[in-house]
């Protein structure tokens, strides 16, 4: 047994010493771009095509993500959204909304020592649902919520 | 050719609060000019954020972004008077670094 673990050792040093390098960003000047675009998630047309691009085919609700956002917003072209994990673990946070052409807005990849929280502004082309997507100890939780748009800027 | 990033990074009960104001069209690719022909889209991709050489948060956007993105976020661990550095890339390739020193 302690054979075959020595041979590992052997056989996988080089690797890890690469893994290492290329991880603490030392090989690649541009390696702090760590998150790739993720064309195949932006490019879904509706929220089942980019969760399934996203590897959140399966997700459950939580009470634990807090979505800060107005109930209507007047002009569409600029609501503010706001993001809370307060899943231990918390790795990523997307927000999407249901009725955009292109589902998916942003994608935020949270670092250790980076609190699970972020806030940004969005468009929303009609009246929508807005869901805020959380990765947290390699799960998915969810929770969404509606956003009116006001059409004709009277602000009713 | 971009403008610069509107960066603010302000130290408090040992997290930095940063907040970062950009200047980038976010053209959707939805939009058609007067002559009924689409504008091509063109926004930011990739936004990352850097302190002590460290990737304090990564992050990939769609069109839905508004135009000049604002993003705001937390990080523990920065002291004032030490940098941090925002970088984004947009769809057509440009590409834009500012830094700003906490406060």
């Amino acid at each position: 047994m302690n054979q075959t673990r020595r041979n590992v050792l052997k056989a996988g040093g080089g690797a890890s010493l690469f893994a290492l390098l290329a991880g603490t960003g030392m090989m690649l000047p541009d390696a702090a771009f760590a998150a790739d675009w993720n064309q195949k998630a932006f490019e879904a047309k509706n929220l089942k095509d980019a969760f399934d691009a996203l590897g959140a085919g399966s997700r459950l609700n939580s009470a634990d993500i807090v979505m800060t956002a107005p109930e209507i917003a007047e002009n569409g072209a600029v609501v503010p959204i706001g993001a809370v994990s307060k899943l231990p673990g918390t790795e990523s946070i997307s927000i999407l909304v249901a009725n955009n052409p292109t589902a998916l807005a942003a994608s935020f990849d949270i670092p250790a020592g980076t609190e699970p929280a972020v806030s940004t502004r969005i468009k929303l082309a009609e009246t929508s649902e807005v869901h805020v997507l959380v990765k947290a100890q390699g799960k998915y939780y969810v929770t969404k919520k509606e956003i009116k748009v006001t059409i004709g800027g009277c602000g009713g | 050719m971009a403008d610069p990033m509107r960066i603010r990074a302000v130290a408090k009960d040992g997290a930095v609060i940063v907040k970062i104001l950009m200047s980038h069209e976010m053209e959707t690719g939805q939009r058609k000019d007067g002559a009924g022909k689409a504008i091509p889209a063109h926004f930011i991709q990739q936004v990352s954020a850097t302190w002590q050489g460290k990737v304090v948060l990564s992050a990939t956007w769609g069109t839905a972004i508004s135009k000049n993105p604002f993003l705001e976020f937390s990080f523990k661990g920065g002291q004032k008077g030490e940098k941090i550095q925002v970088t984004w890339t947009d769809n057509k390739g440009d590409k834009r670094t500012d830094e700003a020193t906490i406060n």
